[in-house]
């Protein structure tokens, strides 16, 4: 074995070498999730928009495009979760309980990370069957002539929306102590630097939220483009 | 002079293998002046007196320089109050008729020894992996013989404050000991006598901290807030830095 791949072994076996690597697989989702909102929104622009949108990331690079991005964000998604999952069960075995236990400055969204990134994935399968692979039938058919009228009918039911709610809350929550982490890993945070990184983690964390969530409630609670659909 | 009557919950453990349990003690007409430490004495001359085992605490200077006196207090390292070791706390922070938790430090890299007494020779061996420079020992220098600019000597004093008490591990929620290794590494990274030898350190340092099975940092900086010694977990950011260049340059040449 070269000096070189016993370097990259021990570097993947220590602690920060395992975190630097969730931080740079969590930046290209963080990243992902930018554009994913950005062309979410041109769902207000109308049917025609939202419908162009979708031919181009279908036809970009011949098609190609889309598959790229896609096996690319699955290796991040899974190296982003699986040692994410190594280190938290490292960190359960280092730590006997207090009897007395206390937290002193420690957010609960950073106390919970484990929880809202499992949610988390459950949320992406259920959003990929719901919308990309697209199970229901009714919605597979509609997916194919006008991807804008399969996402309104998509959130017709109740259930549906508040599942992408709750999802989207704990997302929130996991990318307001997330995105500032991925900063203090890659060591860019230093006394100047701090303030301004908490307000980008916040107000990302808040900018996606509300993005995310405008759209499902848009659609149940205000009847956004209802009288299309029907 | 006001005296308190307070009701203490103390780990009370024989040794390393055998199982610890709360034991619960009444701690009355303790004067407001008293140390923590010299409320601990009080309670256990009352205990000899009765024939029972006191309980067991490290302490060494007493006044917060030393980094011995290594005590959970109502969950919190060295207490709630900021920047002070146990040593240092007085009983007038308490109120009459409180109940005082009072642990070891916890973490599995440092193991019980007896009562609140914990082993932390990992620390020792983590700087044994790199934290020092190899130099002519001898008199001390001319202080001006090497110049460095003010802004690193502040930075690396900020980091050399560290005590190596070990409260960052216990407060840590994964028992991470990266604020120490960070502030240790940090303080001779920082000057130009600690070059020589920086991405051998780093790597060296953060290998030994592994195997000594402390957690991974995530980022919470509980550790930095009960740091007697107030260090930054900015010294975190910068190891994360220097280990991710050590490794590189480690990889490449």
């Amino acid at each position: 074995m070269s000096a070189s791949s016993c370097s990259l072994c021990a570097f993947v076996k220590s602690s920060i070498g395992r975190k630097i690597i969730v931080a740079l697989t969590g930046l290209a989702l963080v990243l992902f999730l930018a554009g994913h909102l950005t062309g979410n929104l041109l769902i207000y622009a109308g049917p025609d928009a939202f419908n162009e949108y979708a031919h181009f990331l279908h036809t970009f690079l011949h098609g190609m495009g889309v598959w790229i991005a896609r096996i690319g964000l699955l290796v991040c998604l899974i190296l982003h979760v699986w040692f994410t999952i190594l280190l938290t069960k490292e960190n359960k075995a280092a730590r006997p309980k207090y009897a007395h236990d206390a937290t002193v400055q420690a957010p609960k969204s950073s106390r919970m990370m484990i929880w809202s990134g499992l949610t988390i994935l459950a949320f992406i399968v259920y959003h990929l069957l719901h919308f990309t692979i697209r199970i229901d039938s009714n919605l597979a058919k509609m997916g194919e002539t006008s991807p804008w009228h399969m996402v309104i009918e998509g959130f017709q039911n109740p259930l549906v929306v508040i599942f992408y709610v709750i999802a989207m809350t704990l997302l929130c929550s996991h990318l307001s102590h997330g995105v500032a982490s991925i900063f203090q890993t890659l060591g860019l945070r230093s006394k100047k630097t701090a303030g301004p990184i908490k307000f980008i983690s916040k107000a990302y964390a808040g900018i996606v939220y509300l993005g995310f969530i405008s759209i499902p409630l848009a659609v149940l609670l205000f009847g956004f483009g209802c009288e299309a659909c029907k | 002079m006001p005296l308190l009557n307070l009701t203490l919950k103390v780990w009370r453990q024989e040794n390393a293998n055998s199982e610890g349990r709360i034991e619960t003690y009444e701690a009355k007409e303790i004067p407001t002046s008293a140390s923590f430490l010299e409320m601990i004495d009080i309670v256990n001359e009352r205990l000899i007196k009765d024939g029972q085992e006191p309980i067991h605490f490290d302490h060494d200077c007493r006044e917060g320089i030393c980094g011995m006196c290594s005590m959970t207090i109502n969950g919190i390292p060295h207490s709630k109050e900021r920047g002070i070791t146990t040593c240092q706390l007085h009983m007038r922070k308490f109120s009459d008729g409180e109940t005082i938790w009072i642990e070891p430090f916890r973490a599995n890299a440092f193991p019980v020894v007896k009562d609140l007494v914990i082993d932390r020779s990992a620390f020792d061996r983590v700087i044994g992996a790199g934290g020092y420079i190899s130099v002519r020992t001898g008199s001390a220098p001319d202080a001006h013989a090497i110049p460095i600019p003010k802004k690193d000597a502040d930075a690396a004093f900020d980091a050399a404050a560290c005590i190596g008490c070990g409260a960052c591990v216990a407060a840590c929620k994964n028992a991470s000991a990266m604020l120490f290794v960070s502030a240790k590494a940090s303080h001779l990274n920082h000057l130009p006598q600690g070059q020589v030898e920086k991405d051998q350190r780093v790597l060296g340092m953060v290998r030994q901290m592994d195997e000594e099975g402390f957690g991974n940092c995530t980022n919470q900086f509980e550790c930095e807030a009960v740091c007697p010694k107030e260090i930054s977990a900015d010294h975190i950011a910068k190891l994360n830095r220097d280990y991710l260049v050590a490794s590189a340059r480690d990889a490449t040449s």
